[in-house]
């Protein structure tokens, strides 16, 4: 794979995608929806052949402009990084597709706002990007690239509840990229390296003096992670930023609490394991309590919680606890469960975003919230409810459970066992009450709807099609449970291993000229 | 020197952080630029203080660290305040557009009037 772009094919693809349809937009919107569909959909297919290629276990480097490691900036492919962008390029077909549908007065929602593919892009870029690089600080801009296109892509559709949600969220957001540099530029005080690999070598072998220096940056970036992660304290801006943002932009967001995951899980594996001299384990015992917390807040938010969209932000929250608990235990058994719990988590929490929405559309005034109101094709939108509540409470058949009793079954040993095991399953039970309250109370006493509001609730097929893309996957995940597991737990060896992703990257040789001028001169001569 | 730049930094994050808890986006936007000020400063001596060490390799003095002042950090404080221009600009426009639909430049888009009905009558 050495020498291939495909490597950075995630990041190119979505750039020249999102410019294309700004080009286009004016000319014809449809145009622009097509370029991004076709590119959401050609992402996907190069995100599976990524997964292919990583599994084999080879951590794949590139070289950017051609200049080694540490002096470029290089790329990274291994399991966790080809697993994200799988997972990234999934939930953004559905989104995507669910946006250029809808149809009542409000028409389609891609066009309730100006600029809505050309931002869906670069949010892209920004993903995968982050989840590709191998360098401290590239990970800063890739952060900045989806933060911005996040802040364009929450104001979407306008409004002044969205504009006062992304006020807290982005002066939040722009405070988190502060402190992010002040991480970054001490840990290159102390080392003089940004390259991710190069720095896992140099941090044993920092002197005593400066170990709390090191301490303090290595905590610094867990704080930075843990707002994008939404781990508690700082999960406030999640619930009202969800709520706030429309369905297609809220299931895509579902994805950005994961990047804080993946970060923090890139970092304390590769920079601060237990063999990182005086910054070994610093953060893990902080990262167990703090997901404990997180779980059992977003249990008590969701019981709390009087609107749908709302109840689904807690879901959402609820998973980034559980996913931080298995990265804070930190054992291969316990990283593993979190990646598979990840996949699936993922996938359910962004159908619930669409499933809320369209089935909201008949409710008229009383929109999402928890109130009796007339409801149309009960029927249906009841059974997709119920399937999807029932995969997210983690209850068997659904991979959420599959999730959970593997992380139960992991963390047996620890010393945090019974607050592991009380924390997910009263947790569990928490989730479950919640939505089977707001299950009886939307659907059992809801009045049949009237003609008008029924036509006002018609689901145009890309909402079908996207609602069916995300069920089906959560069902898949179940079938091919067994193949998911298994590499999710060979990505948890890698992550312990490290000396995989340090010689990958370090190793990475560079490509030979493919045209040589000065050659070609001497040949003259 | 390294004692007044580090006083200069704090102050500016202490200023910058104080701005940020206000109520009110005019105090938070400037709250954010002394808050990025500082940061920038803080990236720049990363690379360690020093008068008369040029960055670019002149090829007069002999080329090493010694010589020369280290020239990633002032790389990195360029994007750095590249970005962070960017993001006040952006932060501004959306305090703009909040001040002109809400008719409250207040950062919860409501003037807190139940709270001051509250503390009169108590």
């Amino acid at each position: 794979m050495s020498g291939s772009h495909w490597i950075i094919t995630p990041i190119v693809l979505p750039l020249l995608a999102g410019a294309m349809a700004l080009l286009l937009e004016r000319r014809s919107p449809r145009g622009a929806a097509a370029v991004s569909i076709v590119a959401t959909l050609a992402l996907l297919g190069i995100a599976t052949r990524l997964v292919a290629v990583a599994a084999d276990g080879e951590v794949a480097a590139y070289l950017l402009g051609n200049w080694r490691a540490p002096f470029g900036i290089a790329l990274a492919l291994d399991r966790l990084s080809a697993l994200m962008l799988l997972l990234t390029a999934l939930v953004a077909v559905a989104s995507v597709m669910y946006a250029c549908g809808g149809t009542g007065p409000r028409g389609r929602h891609d066009e309730r706002g100006p600029h809505f593919h050309a931002l869906f892009q670069f949010q892209l870029m920004g993903l995968n990007g982050a989840f590709l690089t191998a360098d401290l600080f590239n990970l800063f801009v890739f952060f900045e690239v989806l933060l911005i296109a996040s802040y364009g892509l929450l104001l979407h559709g306008a409004g002044l509840v969205r504009l006062r949600a992304s006020i807290h969220y982005v002066v939040f957001n722009l405070t988190g990229s502060a402190l992010f540099l002040i991480a970054v530029s001490t840990l290159y005080g102390l080392t003089g390296t940004l390259s991710m690999a190069d720095l896992a070598q140099r941090i044993p072998s920092i002197p005593a003096e400066s170990a709390g220096l090191l301490q303090a940056a290595a905590l610094l970036l867990i704080v930075v992670f843990g707002v994008k992660a939404a781990i508690f304290p700082l999960y406030f801006w999640l619930t009202d930023t969800y709520g706030a943002a429309t369905a297609p932009v809220a299931a895509l967001f579902v994805i950005m609490t994961k990047v804080g995951v993946y970060c923090i899980a890139r970092v304390t594996t590769l920079m601060f394991g237990a063999d990182a001299g005086p910054a070994s384990l610093v953060v893990q015992p902080w990262l167990s309590w703090l997901a404990l917390a997180t779980l059992a807040l977003a249990a008590f938010g969701a019981l709390a919680a009087w609107h749908l969209r709302r109840l689904v932000a807690y879901l959402v929250l609820a998973s980034a606890g559980m996913l931080l608990l298995g990265v804070g235990l930190g054992t291969a058994g316990t990283i593993a469960a979190s990646l598979f719990y990840l996949v699936h988590s993922t996938v359910v929490a962004a159908a619930l975003f669409l499933l809320v929405n369209s089935m909201v559309a008949s409710r008229g005034e009383a929109g999402d919230a928890m109130v009796p109101a007339p409801l149309a094709s009960a029927g249906g939108y009841g059974t997709l409810y119920f399937l999807l509540a029932v995969a997210v409470a983690g209850l068997p058949p659904f991979g959420g459970f599959i999730g959970k009793s593997m992380l139960l079954a992991a963390s047996r040993s620890e010393p945090l066992a019974v607050g592991v095991w009380a924390a997910v399953l009263l947790s569990s039970l928490g989730i479950v009450v919640a939505l089977a309250r707001a299950g009886s109370t939307v659907f059992w006493k809801a009045a049949p709807a009237n003609a008008m509001q029924t036509a006002a609730a018609q689901a145009s097929a890309p909402e079908r099609g996207a609602l069916a893309l995300l069920v089906g996957a959560a069902c898949a995940a179940v079938v091919a449970a067994g193949p998911i597991a298994s590499y999710t737990e060979a990505t948890a060896q890698q992550l312990l291993e490290r000396k995989g992703y340090i010689a990958g990257v370090l190793g990475a040789e560079t490509a030979p000229p493919a045209w040589n001028p000065r050659a070609d001169m001497e040949k003259v001569k | 020197m390294e004692a007044l730049l580090a006083l200069f930094i704090g102050v500016m994050a202490g200023a910058g952080v104080f701005l940020l808890l206000r109520a009110r986006t005019f105090d938070v936007v400037l709250g954010m630029t002394l808050l990025s000020y500082a940061v920038n400063v803080f990236i720049f001596v990363t690379g360690r203080v020093a008068i008369n060490k040029p960055a670019i390799i002149d090829g007069v003095r002999a080329a090493s660290l010694t010589q020369y002042a280290d020239p990633l950090p002032q790389a990195l404080v360029l994007t750095a305040i590249v970005i962070s221009f960017a993001m006040t600009a952006l932060l501004l426009v959306i305090a703009l557009r909040a001040r002109a639909e809400a008719a409250s430049d207040h950062v919860d888009g409501e003037e807190p009037a139940a709270v001051d009905a509250a503390e009169k009558t108590s």
